[in-house]
């Protein structure tokens, strides 16, 4: 017997959301640690490290180069960290959800919720990360208020890429295979490290349909303030794709839990 | 004076009919996975404040129709209504009346005690009053004041499942779901649940549960329904089950089979009927008295010999002609 699924309700998804910040807080101090040394690092060993012989890219820096894209792909990991592993143990393991969705919560409202959150989380790595490069005396001008917006929303786009991935899996080694040949070429190939356009063609092309790439693209662009109508493209770009799969993972969220 | 005496006829005719109307009425209910129909058509009404309970073996179907009920599984046929609304129409008010202590407990181990009851209020939309209020009773009536600001994990079995109950209660409901409340509990720790259940029936909860115990639901139910295998074989008060199924004691003989052979042929004309079993004889008689001291005085060796009184699972053999407990 087919139902309509019941419609998504926001203030339904908050407390998932709140449910989540409520077990955060208890943890956030030795939880957000982490987030701040990691751009350190990678600033320290591949800015400078790298830097000393790579002295230039594309008439800048190159710690300038990267790091607007190291920004993005931390968000990238915070997000999907949460709605991969995260959201799986609640579901399989500790049954979290049973105990949820036996109150008015449904299906999608819990996986709306997940995705706030998620996106929350890839919020706070980005923060954690600006403020290291803040510190670093990088992107110090008014139109990195921009920047703020653009973190949370790449993040609620990871967030559904990773929540696709856990609604159609069974086991959680399969992780496994979304980190390693997925999100790890993302990060190699998005343009992070070195221009796309020193690549072939065909390598060009596939990258313009990955997430992270055009989330590279927009950040850089802010970064250095070098406004044109290519940053709208990518910023399209990414809105579309965030609603599109906001839909397609609350329908499938919504068939996995009630069944 | 005539009229005194209709308006007071007519109150207490609405007050009747309210309290027969079902707040659960499931009309061939059925529920299939894959080629397995774990529930085959069946159907029920339970009346608001009864305590009714499914009994039935591993399998036999109960936990898929609980989950029916409160809207986490859809129906693959038939019709089932909760406090007036389609389940497959209106999931979150039909789940906003029910409270759900689901068979294998999900509590949430990343909060503590009253987080569990405190952040379950904000999924009902209680404001943060109405909660910390309702969390503090709940405590109180559990008995579970040493534990509040504790993990979850500290928590013995039976304390668990009584905060599952108090969680299950937080925005008073008028249906409880209970699936299997004891399984796992030791006695004391069942007791006491059994207790609390008893309470809530007489604040007007309609009870529902479903367990493998006889002794709970006999406990508990004032009604009951016997499942197997997708179906419902009877459906009965507990006590007029024993009387209609089965006779009121039961001669229980384990021993070697051709002594329980040689027992059965000597009193076949003395009882109402028996159950041969692969371990024991059961006799099934109005009076064991002298049926016990019948067999006694045949001097057969066995190695048990003890009358008590029949009881649901004594029911259950009979219609299903299988122990329950697998
Ligand atoms: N999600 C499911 N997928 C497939 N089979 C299931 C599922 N849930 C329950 N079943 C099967 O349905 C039958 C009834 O299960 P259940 O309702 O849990 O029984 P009970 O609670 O009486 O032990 C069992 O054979 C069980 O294996
Ligand atoms: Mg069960």
């Amino acid at each position: 017997m087919r139902n309509k699924a019941p419609r998504v309700r926001v203030r339904a998804a908050l407390r998932v959301w709140q449910r989540n910040a409520t077990v955060y807080k208890r943890t956030w101090k030795l939880n957000i640690l982490p987030n701040f040394f990691e751009p350190f690092l990678y600033l320290l060993g591949m800015g400078l490290g790298l830097g000393a012989y790579i002295t230039e890219m594309e008439g800048m820096p190159y710690i300038n180069f990267i790091a607007p894209g190291l920004l993005i792909s931390s968000i990238m990991w915070g997000a999907t960290l949460e709605t991969t592993y995260n959201v799986f143990v609640k579901m399989n393991f500790d049954r979290i959800y049973d105990g949820i969705l036996s109150t008015p919560i449904n299906p999608k409202d819990l996986a709306l919720g997940e995705l706030f959150w998620g996106a929350t989380r890839g919020t706070i790595y980005g923060s954690a990360f600006l403020s290291i490069l803040f510190l670093f005396g990088m992107g110090l001008h008014w139109g990195i208020l921009l920047i703020f917006p653009m973190i949370f929303i790449i993040g609620f786009m990871f967030a559904t890429i990773g929540l696709l991935f856990t609604s159609m899996i069974k086991e959680i080694e399969l992780f496994n295979y979304f980190f390693t040949l997925f999100l790890t070429p993302l990060f190699l190939f998005s343009g992070i490290f070195f221009p796309l356009s020193q690549l072939p063609q065909a390598v060009q092309i596939i990258a313009w349909f990955t997430p992270l790439y055009h989330g590279v693209e927009l950040s850089r662009g802010i970064f250095n303030q070098v406004w044109g109508v290519e940053l709208l493209g990518h910023f399209a770009w990414i809105i579309g794709l965030t609603l599109l799969n906001t839909l397609v993972v609350l329908r499938a969220i919504h068939k996995r839990l009630y069944n | 004076m005539g009229n005194e005496f209709f308006s007071f006829c007519e109150f207490g005719l609405s007050w009747f009919m309210e309290n027969s109307t079902p707040i659960i009425t499931a009309q061939k209910l059925s529920k299939t996975y894959g080629s397995l129909k774990a529930v085959n058509a069946i159907n029920f009404e339970i009346l608001p404040g009864t305590c009714y309970g499914f009994l039935g073996p591993n399998g036999a179907g109960k936990t898929t129709v609980m989950r029916m009920i409160y809207c986490v599984t859809p129906l693959t046929s038939g019709r089932l209504t909760v406090n007036g609304e389609n389940v497959m129409e209106n999931m979150s008010a039909v789940k906003r009346g029910i409270g759900v202590v689901t068979q294998d407990d999900s509590l949430d181990y990343d909060l503590n005690v009253i987080n569990n009851l405190l952040v379950y209020a904000r999924y009902y939309d209680l404001t943060r009053e109405q909660a910390v209020r309702r969390a503090d009773e709940l405590i109180e009536f559990f008995q579970l004041e040493e534990k509040r600001g504790e993990n979850v994990r500290t928590l013995s079995g039976g304390m668990k499942r009584r905060l599952q109950i108090a969680r299950a209660l937080i925005n008073k409901p008028s249906i409880l779901i209970l699936d299997e409340p004891s399984t796992g509990l030791d006695p004391q720790a069942r007791h006491h649940v059994w207790s609390k259940c008893h309470e809530l029936i007489e604040q007007g909860v309609t009870l529902l549960l479903t367990t493998h115990y006889m002794d709970e639901a006999e406990q508990l139910c004032d009604k009951i329904a016997v499942m197997d295998r997708g179906h419902i074989i009877t459906e009965a008060s507990p006590w007029d089950l024993i009387k209609s199924e089965v006779s009121p004691y039961v001669v229980e003989i384990r021993g070697d089979e051709a002594a329980r052979n040689k027992i059965l042929k000597a009193v076949v004309d003395q009882i109402d009927f028996h159950e041969a079993l692969s371990d024991r004889l059961l006799l099934y008689t109005a009076d064991a008295i002298p049926l016990h001291a019948h067999i006694q005085d045949m001097d057969i060796p066995v190695k048990t010999l003890l009358s008590r009184r029949s009881s649901l699972e004594d029911v259950f053999l009979k219609l299903t002609g299988r122990e329950l407990i697998d």
